[in-house]
Protein backbone atom coordinates (compact mmCIF):
# COMPACT_ATOMS: atom_id res chain seq x y z
CA UNK A 1 0.00 0.00 0.00
CA UNK A 2 1.10 3.69 -0.65
CA UNK A 3 2.62 5.07 1.94
CA UNK A 4 -0.38 7.90 3.18
CA UNK A 5 -0.12 10.42 6.17
CA UNK A 6 -3.57 10.33 6.39
CA UNK A 7 -4.51 10.19 10.58
CA UNK A 8 -5.85 6.94 12.92
CA UNK A 9 -9.68 7.39 13.11
CA UNK A 10 -10.45 6.66 16.14
CA UNK A 11 -14.32 5.57 17.12
CA UNK A 12 -15.33 4.78 21.75
CA UNK A 13 -18.62 3.69 21.45
CA UNK A 14 -20.75 2.70 24.24
CA UNK A 15 -23.68 0.04 24.06
CA UNK A 16 -25.99 3.44 25.10
CA UNK A 17 -24.40 5.90 22.86
CA UNK A 18 -20.86 7.28 21.04
CA UNK A 19 -18.47 8.52 23.51
CA UNK A 20 -15.67 9.87 21.23
CA UNK A 21 -14.86 10.17 17.83
CA UNK A 22 -12.10 12.03 16.22
CA UNK A 23 -9.19 11.72 14.06
CA UNK A 24 -5.90 10.81 16.13
CA UNK A 25 -1.96 10.34 16.57
CA UNK A 26 -1.79 7.47 18.48
CA UNK A 27 -4.24 5.64 20.72
CA UNK A 28 -3.10 3.29 23.99
CA UNK A 29 -5.26 0.95 25.40
CA UNK A 30 -4.90 -2.04 28.06
CA UNK A 31 -5.25 -5.67 27.19
CA UNK A 32 -5.09 -8.54 29.14
CA UNK A 33 -1.64 -9.49 28.17
CA UNK A 34 -0.42 -5.29 28.78
CA UNK A 35 -0.77 -2.08 27.33
CA UNK A 36 -0.87 -1.48 23.54
CA UNK A 37 -0.33 1.61 21.66
CA UNK A 38 -2.25 2.01 17.93
CA UNK A 39 -0.19 4.51 15.40
CA UNK A 40 -1.80 5.13 12.07
CA UNK A 41 -1.85 2.10 9.53
CA UNK A 42 -2.04 -0.49 12.40
CA UNK A 43 -2.51 -4.24 11.31
CA UNK A 44 -6.00 -5.55 11.56
CA UNK A 45 -5.94 -6.76 14.96
CA UNK A 46 -9.21 -7.60 17.12
CA UNK A 47 -8.13 -7.74 21.00
CA UNK A 48 -9.81 -7.96 24.06
CA UNK A 49 -9.67 -4.85 27.02
CA UNK A 50 -9.97 -4.67 30.47
CA UNK A 51 -11.12 -2.13 32.36
CA UNK A 52 -8.78 0.65 31.73
CA UNK A 53 -8.52 4.79 30.89
CA UNK A 54 -8.17 4.75 27.23
CA UNK A 55 -5.39 7.29 25.90
CA UNK A 56 -6.09 8.93 22.67
CA UNK A 57 -3.51 11.71 21.22
CA UNK A 58 -5.80 13.93 19.24
CA UNK A 59 -4.16 14.67 15.48
CA UNK A 60 -5.55 18.31 16.00
CA UNK A 61 -3.57 20.79 18.37
CA UNK A 62 -2.00 17.08 20.45
CA UNK A 63 -4.68 17.36 23.19
CA UNK A 64 -4.99 14.18 25.34
CA UNK A 65 -7.96 13.11 25.59
CA UNK A 66 -8.72 10.08 28.42
CA UNK A 67 -11.75 7.79 28.52
CA UNK A 68 -12.51 5.93 31.31
CA UNK A 69 -14.06 2.21 29.74
CA UNK A 70 -15.32 -0.66 31.64
CA UNK A 71 -13.39 -3.66 29.15
CA UNK A 72 -14.91 -4.71 25.82
CA UNK A 73 -13.12 -4.97 22.42
CA UNK A 74 -10.25 -2.90 20.20
CA UNK A 75 -10.70 -3.57 16.54
CA UNK A 76 -8.28 -2.00 14.16
CA UNK A 77 -9.13 -2.42 10.55
CA UNK A 78 -8.55 0.48 7.75
CA UNK A 79 -6.51 2.84 9.52
CA UNK A 80 -9.96 2.97 11.92
CA UNK A 81 -9.98 1.66 15.81
CA UNK A 82 -13.13 0.96 17.25
CA UNK A 83 -13.42 0.61 21.00
CA UNK A 84 -16.85 -1.20 21.90
CA UNK A 85 -17.26 -1.09 25.47
CA UNK A 86 -20.69 -1.14 27.37
CA UNK A 87 -19.86 1.50 29.62
CA UNK A 88 -17.58 4.28 28.63
CA UNK A 89 -16.77 8.04 29.72
CA UNK A 90 -15.07 10.59 29.10
CA UNK A 91 -12.78 12.07 31.61
CA UNK A 92 -13.31 15.57 31.95
CA UNK A 93 -16.76 14.42 32.81
CA UNK A 94 -15.30 12.13 36.32
CA UNK A 95 -15.67 13.92 39.16
CA UNK A 96 -12.23 13.55 40.89
CA UNK A 97 -13.88 12.88 44.34
CA UNK A 98 -16.83 10.84 43.03
CA UNK A 99 -13.97 8.43 41.54
CA UNK A 100 -12.21 8.10 44.58
CA UNK A 101 -14.82 7.49 46.93
CA UNK A 102 -16.05 5.15 44.40
CA UNK A 103 -12.86 3.57 44.43
CA UNK A 104 -12.10 3.18 48.53
CA UNK A 105 -15.68 1.47 48.60
CA UNK A 106 -15.20 -1.12 45.78
CA UNK A 107 -11.66 -1.87 47.71
CA UNK A 108 -13.51 -2.18 50.60
CA UNK A 109 -15.95 -4.55 49.45
CA UNK A 110 -12.81 -6.48 47.99
CA UNK A 111 -10.41 -6.36 51.15
CA UNK A 112 -13.66 -7.36 53.44
CA UNK A 113 -13.57 -10.92 51.91
CA UNK A 114 -16.24 -10.51 48.69
CA UNK A 115 -14.15 -11.71 45.35
CA UNK A 116 -17.67 -12.69 43.25
CA UNK A 117 -17.17 -11.49 39.82
CA UNK A 118 -19.44 -8.05 40.26
CA UNK A 119 -17.39 -6.94 43.21
CA UNK A 120 -14.38 -7.28 41.55
CA UNK A 121 -15.12 -6.06 38.36
CA UNK A 122 -16.86 -3.10 39.69
CA UNK A 123 -13.07 -2.64 41.74
CA UNK A 124 -11.72 -2.80 37.99
CA UNK A 125 -13.85 -0.24 36.71
CA UNK A 126 -13.88 2.39 39.84
CA UNK A 127 -9.94 2.10 39.30
CA UNK A 128 -10.21 2.89 35.45
CA UNK A 129 -12.74 5.69 36.01
CA UNK A 130 -10.06 6.92 39.03
CA UNK A 131 -7.04 6.96 36.68
CA UNK A 132 -8.84 8.29 34.01
CA UNK A 133 -10.12 11.05 36.41
CA UNK A 134 -6.16 11.86 37.61
CA UNK A 135 -4.63 11.71 34.53
CA UNK A 136 -7.02 14.71 33.18
CA UNK A 137 -6.95 16.72 36.53
CA UNK A 138 -2.86 17.04 36.02
CA UNK A 139 -3.93 17.41 32.13
CA UNK A 140 -5.39 20.93 33.31
CA UNK B 1 -87.13 16.30 32.74
CA UNK B 2 -85.00 18.36 34.95
CA UNK B 3 -83.09 15.37 36.10
CA UNK B 4 -82.27 14.30 33.09
CA UNK B 5 -80.32 17.68 31.97
CA UNK B 6 -78.72 17.63 34.78
CA UNK B 7 -77.74 14.02 34.54
CA UNK B 8 -76.88 14.83 31.17
CA UNK B 9 -74.54 17.77 32.22
CA UNK B 10 -72.80 15.48 35.18
CA UNK B 11 -71.28 13.36 32.25
CA UNK B 12 -70.44 15.15 30.12
CA UNK B 13 -68.09 16.87 33.05
CA UNK B 14 -66.81 13.77 33.78
CA UNK B 15 -66.29 12.67 30.08
CA UNK B 16 -64.37 16.24 30.10
CA UNK B 17 -61.89 15.20 32.67
CA UNK B 18 -61.22 12.31 30.97
CA UNK B 19 -60.12 13.68 28.46
CA UNK B 20 -58.36 16.44 29.74
CA UNK B 21 -56.09 12.80 31.16
CA UNK B 22 -56.25 11.26 28.27
CA UNK B 23 -54.81 14.32 26.29
CA UNK B 24 -52.03 14.81 29.30
CA UNK B 25 -51.09 11.40 28.87
CA UNK B 26 -50.90 11.32 25.16
CA UNK B 27 -48.62 14.64 24.94
CA UNK B 28 -46.60 12.90 27.50
CA UNK B 29 -46.05 10.09 25.44
CA UNK B 30 -45.35 11.88 22.49
CA UNK B 31 -42.82 13.49 24.00
CA UNK B 32 -41.17 10.09 25.51
CA UNK B 33 -41.49 8.46 22.37
CA UNK B 34 -38.88 10.97 20.76
CA UNK B 35 -36.66 10.31 23.76
CA UNK B 36 -37.20 6.40 23.13
CA UNK B 37 -36.15 6.74 19.56
CA UNK B 38 -33.29 9.08 20.42
CA UNK B 39 -31.99 6.01 22.46
CA UNK B 40 -31.98 3.55 20.13
CA UNK B 41 -30.39 5.84 17.71
CA UNK B 42 -27.90 6.10 19.97
CA UNK B 43 -27.81 2.72 20.29
CA UNK B 44 -27.00 1.91 16.61
CA UNK B 45 -23.05 3.04 16.68
CA UNK B 46 -22.35 0.03 19.16
CA UNK B 47 -24.50 -2.76 17.22
CA UNK B 48 -22.77 -1.74 14.03
CA UNK B 49 -19.27 -2.02 15.50
CA UNK B 50 -19.92 -5.10 16.94
CA UNK B 51 -21.43 -6.77 13.61
CA UNK B 52 -18.27 -5.25 12.18
CA UNK B 53 -15.83 -7.00 14.63
CA UNK B 54 -17.88 -10.65 14.91
CA UNK B 55 -17.87 -10.99 11.15
CA UNK B 56 -14.64 -9.77 10.83
CA UNK B 57 -13.42 -12.99 13.13
CA UNK B 58 -16.32 -15.11 10.90
CA UNK B 59 -14.04 -14.56 8.14
CA UNK B 60 -10.55 -14.86 9.97
CA UNK B 61 -11.55 -17.60 12.12
CA UNK B 62 -13.40 -20.37 12.85
CA UNK B 63 -16.88 -19.30 14.98
CA UNK B 64 -17.01 -22.64 16.77
CA UNK B 65 -18.41 -21.28 19.98
CA UNK B 66 -21.27 -23.01 22.76
CA UNK B 67 -23.44 -20.27 21.50
CA UNK B 68 -23.35 -21.04 17.81
CA UNK B 69 -24.08 -24.95 18.20
CA UNK B 70 -27.17 -26.48 16.92
CA UNK B 71 -29.01 -29.09 18.60
CA UNK B 72 -30.64 -31.47 15.67
CA UNK B 73 -33.16 -31.80 17.43
CA UNK B 74 -34.27 -29.32 20.03
CA UNK B 75 -36.66 -30.65 22.93
CA UNK B 76 -36.60 -27.61 25.24
CA UNK B 77 -36.80 -23.71 24.04
CA UNK B 78 -37.37 -21.09 25.81
CA UNK B 79 -39.74 -17.98 25.09
CA UNK B 80 -39.00 -14.47 25.94
CA UNK B 81 -41.15 -11.81 26.08
CA UNK B 82 -41.42 -8.16 26.02
CA UNK B 83 -44.14 -6.66 27.36
CA UNK B 84 -45.14 -3.20 29.07
CA UNK B 85 -45.32 -2.00 32.46
CA UNK B 86 -48.49 0.06 32.33
CA UNK B 87 -51.82 -0.51 30.01
CA UNK B 88 -53.09 2.70 28.45
CA UNK B 89 -50.89 1.65 25.37
CA UNK B 90 -54.32 -0.25 23.15
CA UNK B 91 -54.15 -3.67 21.60
CA UNK B 92 -49.73 -3.36 22.49
CA UNK B 93 -49.61 -6.34 24.88
CA UNK B 94 -52.47 -8.36 23.21
CA UNK B 95 -51.15 -9.00 20.06
CA UNK B 96 -47.41 -9.23 21.56
CA UNK B 97 -49.05 -11.80 23.80
CA UNK B 98 -51.03 -13.64 20.73
CA UNK B 99 -47.74 -13.72 18.83
CA UNK B 100 -45.74 -15.24 21.72
CA UNK B 101 -48.72 -17.89 22.05
CA UNK B 102 -48.53 -18.45 18.06
CA UNK B 103 -44.85 -19.53 18.16
CA UNK B 104 -45.44 -21.71 21.51
CA UNK B 105 -48.25 -23.63 19.53
CA UNK B 106 -46.03 -23.92 17.12
CA UNK B 107 -42.70 -24.95 19.11
CA UNK B 108 -45.03 -27.54 20.73
CA UNK B 109 -45.85 -29.01 17.51
CA UNK B 110 -42.39 -29.96 17.33
CA UNK B 111 -42.74 -31.82 20.73
CA UNK B 112 -40.44 -28.99 22.30
CA UNK B 113 -41.08 -27.79 25.59
CA UNK B 114 -41.35 -24.46 26.15
CA UNK B 115 -40.32 -22.02 28.76
CA UNK B 116 -41.13 -18.83 29.57
CA UNK B 117 -39.01 -15.38 30.21
CA UNK B 118 -41.25 -12.46 31.03
CA UNK B 119 -40.26 -8.75 30.54
CA UNK B 120 -42.79 -6.06 31.72
CA UNK B 121 -45.55 -6.43 34.42
CA UNK B 122 -48.45 -6.27 32.60
CA UNK B 123 -46.86 -9.92 31.33
CA UNK B 124 -45.89 -10.92 34.62
CA UNK B 125 -49.89 -10.26 35.46
CA UNK B 126 -51.37 -12.01 32.43
CA UNK B 127 -49.24 -15.12 33.45
CA UNK B 128 -49.79 -14.80 37.05
CA UNK B 129 -53.55 -14.37 36.76
CA UNK B 130 -53.73 -17.79 34.51
CA UNK B 131 -51.75 -19.70 36.62
CA UNK B 132 -48.64 -20.03 34.05
CA UNK B 133 -45.38 -20.96 35.04
CA UNK B 134 -42.90 -18.31 34.23
CA UNK B 135 -39.17 -19.24 35.03
CA UNK B 136 -38.40 -15.54 35.26
CA UNK B 137 -39.49 -11.93 35.37
CA UNK B 138 -38.70 -8.76 34.93
CA UNK B 139 -40.15 -5.50 35.53
CA UNK B 140 -40.52 -1.70 36.18
CA UNK B 141 -38.00 -0.51 33.46
CA UNK B 142 -40.09 -1.57 30.08
CA UNK B 143 -40.29 2.04 28.62
CA UNK B 144 -36.99 3.08 29.79
CA UNK B 145 -34.50 0.49 30.16
CA UNK B 146 -30.82 0.39 30.74
CA UNK B 147 -28.08 -1.37 28.87
CA UNK B 148 -27.16 -2.92 32.94
CA UNK B 149 -31.19 -4.24 32.43
CA UNK B 150 -30.38 -6.19 29.39
CA UNK B 151 -27.04 -7.53 30.28
CA UNK B 152 -28.76 -8.87 33.70
CA UNK B 153 -31.73 -10.50 31.49
CA UNK B 154 -29.16 -11.80 28.71
CA UNK B 155 -26.39 -12.96 31.06
CA UNK B 156 -29.71 -15.22 32.48
CA UNK B 157 -30.45 -16.82 29.19
CA UNK B 158 -27.13 -17.22 28.31
CA UNK B 159 -26.68 -19.26 31.64
CA UNK B 160 -29.92 -21.47 30.72
CA UNK B 161 -28.52 -21.90 27.03
CA UNK B 162 -25.21 -23.16 28.25
CA UNK B 163 -26.88 -25.26 31.05
CA UNK B 164 -27.33 -29.23 29.23
CA UNK B 165 -30.85 -30.29 28.44
CA UNK B 166 -30.50 -33.17 31.47
CA UNK B 167 -29.99 -30.29 33.67
CA UNK B 168 -32.66 -28.30 32.31
CA UNK B 169 -31.44 -26.18 30.72
CA UNK B 170 -32.78 -25.11 27.04
CA UNK B 171 -31.63 -25.58 23.20
CA UNK B 172 -33.52 -22.57 21.95
CA UNK B 173 -34.25 -19.01 23.00
CA UNK B 174 -36.94 -17.24 21.08
CA UNK B 175 -37.52 -13.21 21.44
CA UNK B 176 -40.86 -11.95 20.82
CA UNK B 177 -40.45 -8.14 20.71
CA UNK B 178 -42.46 -5.48 19.20
CA UNK B 179 -40.91 -3.43 16.17
CA UNK B 180 -41.26 -0.31 15.73
CA UNK B 181 -41.89 0.00 11.95
CA UNK B 182 -43.06 4.36 12.23
CA UNK B 183 -45.31 5.99 14.56
CA UNK B 184 -48.37 4.28 13.34
CA UNK B 185 -47.29 0.93 12.74
CA UNK B 186 -45.42 -1.58 15.18
CA UNK B 187 -45.51 -5.43 14.73
CA UNK B 188 -44.89 -7.91 17.23
CA UNK B 189 -41.90 -10.40 15.57
CA UNK B 190 -40.65 -13.35 16.97
CA UNK B 191 -36.52 -13.96 16.29
CA UNK B 192 -34.41 -16.32 17.28
CA UNK B 193 -31.81 -15.48 19.95
CA UNK B 194 -29.86 -18.11 20.02
CA UNK B 195 -27.99 -20.33 19.23
CA UNK B 196 -26.11 -17.06 17.10
CA UNK B 197 -26.02 -17.78 13.43
CA UNK B 198 -23.05 -15.93 12.19
CA UNK B 199 -22.95 -14.62 8.60
CA UNK B 200 -19.50 -14.26 7.44
CA UNK B 201 -19.22 -10.54 6.13
CA UNK B 202 -18.49 -9.50 2.76
CA UNK B 203 -15.44 -8.02 3.25
CA UNK B 204 -13.96 -5.52 1.80
CA UNK B 205 -10.14 -5.95 -0.31
CA UNK B 206 -7.79 -3.70 -0.61
CA UNK B 207 -6.33 -2.61 -3.72
CA UNK B 208 -3.84 -5.53 -4.08
CA UNK B 209 -6.38 -7.96 -3.93
CA UNK B 210 -6.35 -9.45 -0.76
CA UNK B 211 -8.00 -9.68 2.66
CA UNK B 212 -6.01 -7.72 5.33
CA UNK B 213 -5.10 -11.00 7.74
CA UNK B 214 -6.36 -9.90 11.38
CA UNK B 215 -4.03 -10.38 14.40
CA UNK B 216 -5.66 -11.92 17.34
CA UNK B 217 -5.07 -10.62 21.01
CA UNK B 218 -4.46 -12.72 23.13
CA UNK B 219 -5.83 -14.98 20.69
CA UNK B 220 -9.23 -15.95 18.24
CA UNK B 221 -10.97 -17.73 20.61
CA UNK B 222 -10.53 -15.63 23.91
CA UNK B 223 -11.69 -12.97 21.78
CA UNK B 224 -14.70 -15.12 20.42
CA UNK B 225 -15.78 -16.00 23.86
CA UNK B 226 -15.81 -12.49 25.12
CA UNK B 227 -17.49 -11.29 21.93
CA UNK B 228 -20.36 -13.79 21.75
CA UNK B 229 -21.72 -12.55 25.36
CA UNK B 230 -21.73 -9.09 24.35
CA UNK B 231 -23.24 -9.94 20.79
CA UNK B 232 -26.38 -11.68 22.82
CA UNK B 233 -26.69 -8.42 25.75
CA UNK B 234 -26.25 -6.10 22.49
CA UNK B 235 -29.64 -8.42 21.14
CA UNK B 236 -31.94 -7.96 24.28
CA UNK B 237 -30.94 -4.25 24.60
CA UNK B 238 -31.82 -3.73 20.89
CA UNK B 239 -35.28 -5.80 21.27
CA UNK B 240 -35.70 -3.70 25.02
CA UNK B 241 -35.41 -0.48 22.89
CA UNK B 242 -37.72 -1.27 20.27
CA UNK B 243 -40.39 -2.61 22.49
CA UNK B 244 -39.98 0.80 24.40
CA UNK B 245 -40.31 2.95 21.36
CA UNK B 246 -43.44 1.05 20.21
CA UNK B 247 -45.18 1.00 23.93
CA UNK B 248 -44.58 4.87 23.87
CA UNK B 249 -46.21 5.10 20.28
CA UNK B 250 -49.08 2.65 20.67
CA UNK B 251 -49.56 4.90 24.26
CA UNK B 252 -49.80 7.82 22.36
CA UNK B 253 -51.73 6.37 19.43
CA UNK B 254 -54.33 4.80 21.83
CA UNK B 255 -54.78 8.54 24.37
CA UNK B 256 -55.19 9.83 21.08
CA UNK B 257 -58.12 8.10 20.21
CA UNK B 258 -59.71 7.96 23.45
CA UNK B 259 -59.08 12.30 23.04
CA UNK B 260 -60.83 12.02 20.24
CA UNK B 261 -63.42 9.53 21.39
CA UNK B 262 -63.99 12.12 24.44
CA UNK B 263 -64.29 15.04 21.99
CA UNK B 264 -67.12 12.81 20.11
CA UNK B 265 -69.02 12.15 23.45
CA UNK B 266 -68.62 15.29 24.53
CA UNK B 267 -70.15 16.82 21.44
CA UNK B 268 -73.27 14.53 21.04
CA UNK B 269 -73.99 15.21 25.01
CA UNK B 270 -73.56 19.13 25.09
CA UNK B 271 -76.56 18.29 21.85
CA UNK B 272 -78.63 16.07 23.59
CA UNK B 273 -78.29 18.56 27.02
CA UNK B 274 -79.10 21.16 24.87
CA UNK B 275 -82.28 19.47 23.21
CA UNK B 276 -83.66 18.61 27.04
CA UNK B 277 -83.39 21.84 27.94
CA UNK B 278 -84.90 23.32 24.81
CA UNK B 279 -87.85 20.94 25.70
CA UNK B 280 -88.13 21.81 29.43
CA UNK B 281 -88.39 24.99 28.14
CA UNK B 282 -91.14 24.59 25.67
CA UNK B 283 -92.89 22.29 28.02
CA UNK B 284 -93.21 25.29 30.42
CA UNK B 285 -94.30 27.90 27.82
CA UNK B 286 -96.80 25.00 26.55
CA UNK B 287 -98.28 24.73 30.23
CA UNK B 288 -98.19 28.79 30.77
CA UNK B 289 -100.06 29.10 27.62
CA UNK B 290 -102.36 26.37 28.58
CA UNK B 291 -102.75 27.65 31.83
CA UNK B 292 -103.46 31.43 31.03
CA UNK B 293 -106.00 30.31 28.24
CA UNK B 294 -107.97 28.13 30.66
CA UNK B 295 -107.83 30.71 33.19
CA UNK B 296 -109.59 33.03 30.43
CA UNK B 297 -112.00 30.55 29.33
CA UNK B 298 -113.00 30.33 32.79
CA UNK B 299 -113.31 33.94 33.51
CA UNK B 300 -115.27 34.28 29.76
CA UNK B 301 -117.83 32.03 31.24
CA UNK B 302 -118.65 33.89 34.07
Amino acid sequence: MAFDSSPLRVEVVAADGLVWEGDAESFLARTPDGDIGILSHHEPILATLVPCAVEVLRADGGVREIIAIDGGFLAVDENRVSVLTSHGRMAQEIKLAEAEREYHAAQKALDAGDVSVDTKHHYYRARAQLRAAQRAAEQH
Amino acid sequence: MASSLRELRQRRKSVTATKKITKAMELIAASKVIRAQQAGVRALPYTRELNRALSALATHASVDHPLTTHVERPRRAALLMFTSDRGMNGAFNTNLIKAAARMRARLEEQGIQVKRYVVGRKGIAYHKFREIPVIQAWGGFSDQPTYADAQEIADVLIEDFLTPYEEGGVDEIHAVYTRMESMLTQTPRVRRLLPLEVVEGVHTVDELGHIPQYAFEPDADTVLDAIMPQYIRSRVWFYMLQSAASILASQQRAMKSATDNANQLIESLTREANQARQAEITQEITEIVGGASALAEASAQD
